[in-house]
């Protein structure tokens, strides 16, 4: 399996441990990521607020790009990045008046490609549980995590609006894969995809952290001992904003591809663990 | 002491922004809303609205453009998409957000100093520039020309990212920004 890799401004900043230990994952279970040279910003949703079509312009110069590789699909494990590569192609493939904006900027770029093989957007889940498979991937794990008790933490943009590959409110997927990696799963817990309040932490300070408060409390309260992210935004407000709440409130929050990988038998140091502030203390 | 009117006569309505919304593909649903509340009850952060979705929705109908426009509410909307997927009317209101939101910044209504669009403007420039956009270089001018009397409450956090190793000053770049740039100016051009 191969795919066109779309990093995304996170993964290279204070998402590293993401980007790391996704490509040591991948690369532990042969399935190829080669990231795209020349990937520019997606047009996050901040840009949103400012101009949909240069947002969507700027996303779907990715999509040619991978494109240009000869990728028939692109892995972007930044949930805004996700949505926002589908989005651009949404805007693109309909017929709303902003598709003839979005057409004529790209147009003007002189951006060529072929417009009926777009590549396809996926989120490193959808790889795991869709390409590959939960059962292909329980074959692989060496160190079960007994004993482990984690939290799912979907968050919101991967799991909606679009495709609706797993529930948009109570998703299950990545359960799934950690139940498959030998972790206690605390299933029900109820928000799951609930908002961390993306990037209001660093503009309304004292809401953002209000949110990140019942997150880190009501996972507490179930008995995780930590809570397992897919999306930097996410992995990055529920830890660092820890720091502002009372010392027992403390849990260390971890990627998806860090437990999954810890599971294969990697080392915490090629998953990038010492990138975190909290280091889970259970053992494997 | 001075008591302020919060009520609006009919003849102080201005049905434009209403219009507006109907004018656009993701803002026409707004016609089919019930307001049955699903929206607001779902919201994260409803509770800390000065209006909920569902009476920003209703306050759009009846014409209190003005109020709907300067609210903190459309900055508040963190883009969850929670109340899009229950809403039994299948309106799309987190766009309806992004438009609002758009649609404030256009009219210059937004409030002083308010760090959101303050955050939207600076991520344009850099990505404008760069074709990436450097987080801690952009969070560090976000503090710079909003919040300067809070900075220092912002080094702990730091110290944590440095500790980490994840502060990076490194300017991101992609090598074809020049094309990015191609893109967003002829964006410009064009007009809107
Ligand atoms: S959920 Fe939909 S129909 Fe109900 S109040 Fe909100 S927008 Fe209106
Ligand atoms: S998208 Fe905005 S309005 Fe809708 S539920 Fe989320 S925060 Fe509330």
């Amino acid at each position: 399996m191969r795919y066109a890799y779309y990093p995304g401004c996170s993964l290279k900043g204070t998402g590293k441990a993401y980007e790391k230990s996704t490509l040591a994952l991948f690369t532990a279970l042969d399935i190829e990521l080669v990231e795209i040279p020349d990937w520019n910003c997606c047009g996050a949703t901040a840009y949103m607020a400012v101009d949909e079509i240069a947002s969507a312009a700027l996303s779907f110069r990715n999509l040619v790009l991978a494109q240009e590789m000869g990728m028939k699909k692109i892995v972007a494990p930044c949930s805004a990045c996700y949505l926002n590569l589908i989005r651009a192609k949404k805007i693109y493939l309909g017929n709303g008046p902003a598709r003839e904006k979005l057409c004529k900027a790209l147009e003007k770029a002189n951006l060529e490609f072929d417009c009926s093989a777009l590549p396809e957007v996926l989120h490193p889940l959808q790889v795991l549980t869709e390409d590959l498979g939960i059962e292909k991937f329980k074959e692989r794990v060496k160190r079960p995590l007994k004993g482990w008790n984690l939290v799912p933490y979907y968050g919101c943009q991967v799991a909606r609006p679009y495709d609706g590959y797993d529930d948009p409110v109570y998703p299950v997927k990545m359960d799934l894969l950690l139940e498959a990696a030998g972790a206690q799963v605390i299933s029900d817990y109820p928000l799951k995809t609930r908002c961390c309040g993306g990037s209001l932490t660093g503009t309304i300070e004292n809401v953002g952290i209000r949110l990140n408060f019942l997150l880190i409390k009501e996972a507490k309260k179930r008995g995780g001992e930590a809570i397992v992210t897919i999306c930097p935004l996410c992995q990055f407000n529920l830890e660092m904003y820890q720091g502002k709440m009372e010392e027992k409130f403390r849990m260390p929050v971890l990627y998806l591809p860090q437990v999954l990988g810890l599971a294969l038998g990697l080392s915490p140091e090629e998953l990038g663990f010492q990138h975190l502030v909290y280091k889970p203390h259970m053992e494997v | 002491m001075k008591f302020k009117r919060t009520i609006r006569y009919e003849g102080e309505l201005d049905r434009s922004l209403y219009y507006y919304m109907l004018s656009l593909p993701e803002g026409e649903g707004i016609i089919r809303c019930i307001q049955c509340g699903t929206c607001s009850g779902v919201c994260p952060l409803s509770i800390y609205m000065d209006f909920t979705p569902r009476k920003l929705i209703a306050l759009v109908r009846e014409g209190f453009s003005m109020d709907v426009l300067s609210s903190f509410t459309i900055w508040l909307c963190s883009s969850c998409y929670a109340c899009t997927v229950s809403c039994p009317q299948e309106i799309k209101i987190t766009e309806i957000m992004y438009a609002l939101k758009r649609k404030a910044i256009e009219e210059g209504v937004y409030p002083r100093r308010f760090p959101v669009p303050v955050l939207a403007r600076e991520f344009f420039q850099m990505v404008l520039r760069n074709g990436r956009s450097s987080e801690s270089l952009l969070v560090l001018n976000l503090i710079l020309k909003t919040n300067i009397s809070k900075a220092l409450s912002y080094v702990p956090l730091g110290l944590k990212l440095l500790k980490t190793r994840r502060l990076s000053l490194k300017k991101e770049r992609t090598p074809g920004a020049s094309e990015v740039k191609a893109i967003l100016e002829g964006l410009k051009e064009g007009g809107p």
